[in-house]
């Protein structure tokens, strides 16, 4: 194949993303006017974004995180902190949540890089364990009980969270920032290196790239953006809870990126909106939650491993020729 | 000191179940490079399967330390056969996945059923009681999972390291290709220490039963911790899942005993130092 053909077919491939992108942000900014409860679709957006932030670890850089609960919780509290005790406004305490996250992806990121694969799985686990423990602990987050009641406060001191609308448009415009900057670091030189760092690092390193700091990078720009996430969800929902920083949370993400799609950029939406969807139809039947969960894994991993997004575009490019 | 040495009990204790469970682990990941996220659940099932036997069938406590393993162990070898082994050709982490996947099947099936407190499992007539050493009360049934144990670990380790079965099982960890080739039926010894390390979990989960209560989510925590075990240890050596086990165990009660609101945390926090100093864990190898 000559090269102008692999660039034409790559400009139609990201046409076809960049078309794809705009149509998922017109249909999210009208989703409220066409009977979606608005409450769902905060959540559901607030998961997209923490599966986002969790598939550029997991699709682009190879790493699976089993802990990345510790960052959209530990935004969270902050967050809720923030806002409640120190009475920041909306985007300060958002802001602070986020920093907080990038702090501990950077401490944590530093340490689990140091081993690969399985075992980097099991130390993000373990460490997401004691970030859990600690919560359990300290006072501030007031243990079982949660921070609650955060204030939503104004944006910029001028528009009145508490309109579940405006609201809604607010948490819209921060997932779609972080949805765009993801996209464009996955089309940067970076995202290119990490991929190839994804598919053979002993090579990446042979070729002069220096793949810890890469994959470091990686995991705090990840952690970050799921502490983003959780910052906005905790302050949206006026509550930071434990459920946030519990393992089962951390699973549920491994969860919606592989079954939306690993390494898709529309897969982690897509399987946020269906898994939130089913956990809110569902909330009455108590653990068999749980139990649907666990298929959805065994069957995705046994018949479906590139996911929904994957699976259709596979299809799509069979078909299309 | 009383206090002291009840802690150091309880940590005896917990590090038994400790290196009883990363044995299994380390066992299994020897030869299918695969981390089994269900061996908490199978813990569970195996206490389970004891207090089934004890209320439902009658069966004791001595029955169940045989049957629960063999019927859990069974239980792993159908899950290995009908879709690990599909696997094994894929990134390693699918098998992570697909146990985690199974492992919130188990237990959400099991607290639909039986919800998630605690039912109590009789201490075997023969084990009731306990021995005053003088410095301390020692019950009987915790001298007993101590002992059987160790027994248990020490005779894992003499066979894969001493013994002819083990040598090819430890061949079959460096090159299962050529062992195939030299006519021992390797997909056959994989189904079979996979049951083997599940039954290990289920003997565990049997001993726990009279200590912890059993519980649908007895196995969802310790499974945790047992992981971080895993990476202090290193999964280069048997021996070494025994030691870590046991070591980590009597600092986790030593730990409850000079700073109680450490305890909890303290297995993570050695995790971590261990992860500077020696990445590879302490008994471990780069691979």
């Amino acid at each position: 194949m000559a090269i102008s053909d692999t660039a034409a077919i790559a400009t139609r491939a990201s046409n076809t993303a960049r078309a794809g992108i705009v149509l998922m942000l017109a249909a999210l900014a009208i989703a409220p006017f066409v009977g979606l409860y608005p409450v769902f679709l905060m959540k559901a957006l607030c998961f997209a974004l923490f599966a986002c932030a969790f598939n550029l670890l997991l699709g682009f850089g190879g790493l699976l995180s089993f802990g990345h609960a510790m960052f959209l919780g530990t935004a969270g509290y902050v967050s809720a902190h923030a806002a409640k005790v120190w009475g920041l406004p909306f985007e300060l305490a958002v802001l602070s949540g986020t920093a907080a996250a990038a702090a501990l992806g950077t401490l944590v990121g530093a340490l689990a890089i140091r081993r690969q694969g399985i075992y980097f799985a099991m130390i993000t686990l373990a460490i997401a364990q004691m970030m859990f423990f600690f919560y359990l602990q300290t006072p501030f987050t007031h243990g079982e009980d949660g921070i609650q009641s955060v204030p939503r406060g104004r944006l910029f001191g001028v528009f009145d969270l508490s309109s579940t609308l405006t609201m809604y448009y607010v948490v819209l415009i921060i997932f779609a920032l972080a949805f765009l900057l993801i996209y464009r670091v996955i089309h940067s030189p970076f995202g290119q290196v990490l991929k190839a760092i994804r598919e053979n690092e002993p090579r990446a390193i042979s070729l002069g790239y220096d793949a810890d700091r890469y994959k470091l990078l990686a995991f705090i720009l990840s952690a970050t953006l799921a502490g983003l996430a959780g910052a906005t969800k905790s302050i949206v929902f006026q509550l930071a809870s434990l459920t946030d920083v519990h393992w089962t949370m951390s699973g549920e993400v491994v969860l919606m990126t592989l079954l939306g799609g690993m390494g898709t950029i529309f897969g982690p939406v897509v399987g946020a909106f269906i898994i939130i969807g089913i956990e809110s139809y569902l909330s009455d039947f108590g653990e068999w939650v749980t139990v649907i969960t666990g298929v959805i894994f065994v069957v995705c991993v046994l018949a479906f491993r590139r996911g929904i997004v994957g699976e259709l575009s596979a299809w799509w490019s069979k078909h299309a020729g | 000191m009383q206090a002291l040495f009840g802690q150091l009990l309880v940590g005896l204790i917990n590090g038994a179940f400790y290196a009883m469970l990363s044995l299994g682990l380390a066992v299994i990941f020897g030869l299918l490079n695969i981390i089994n996220f269900t061996h908490g659940a199978q813990y569970m099932m195996g206490a389970f399967c004891a207090w089934f036997l004890l209320n439902k069938a009658g069966v004791g406590y001595w029955w169940s330390l045989l049957i629960a393993p063999v019927v859990v162990g069974a239980f792993g070898m159908l899950i290995e056969r009908t879709m690990l082994a599909r696997l094994y050709k894929l990134d390693h982490l699918y098998g992570l996945l697909l146990t985690f996947g199974l492992a919130l099947i188990i237990q959400g099936l099991f607290r639909n059923e039986f919800g998630s407190s605690g039912m109590p499992y009789q201490i075997p007539t023969e084990l009731a009681g306990g021995l005053n050493l003088g410095f301390m009360f020692l019950p009987k049934y915790r001298a007993w999972v101590i002992i059987a144990s160790l027994a248990v670990c020490f005779s894992t380790w003499y066979v894969i390291e001493r013994t002819k079965l083990g040598s090819y099982l430890r061949a079959a960890t460096e090159n299962p290709a050529l062992v195939q080739a030299f006519g021992i039926n390797v997909p056959r010894m994989i189904t079979l220490t996979f049951g083997f390390g599940v039954g290990l979990a289920a003997l565990a989960g049997v001993m726990a039963a009279p200590i912890y209560q059993v519980n649908p989510l007895m196995g969802a925590d310790m499974i945790i911790v047992v992981f971080a075990v895993v990476v202090i240890g290193g999964m280069g050596s048997i021996m070494g899942a025994i030691l870590t086990g046991f070591g980590l165990g009597v600092v986790e009660g030593l730990t409850k005993y000079f700073y109680a609101e450490a305890s909890n945390t303290v297995i993570f926090v050695i995790m971590v130092i261990v992860l500077l100093i020696k990445p590879a864990g302490l008994f471990g190898r780069e691979r």
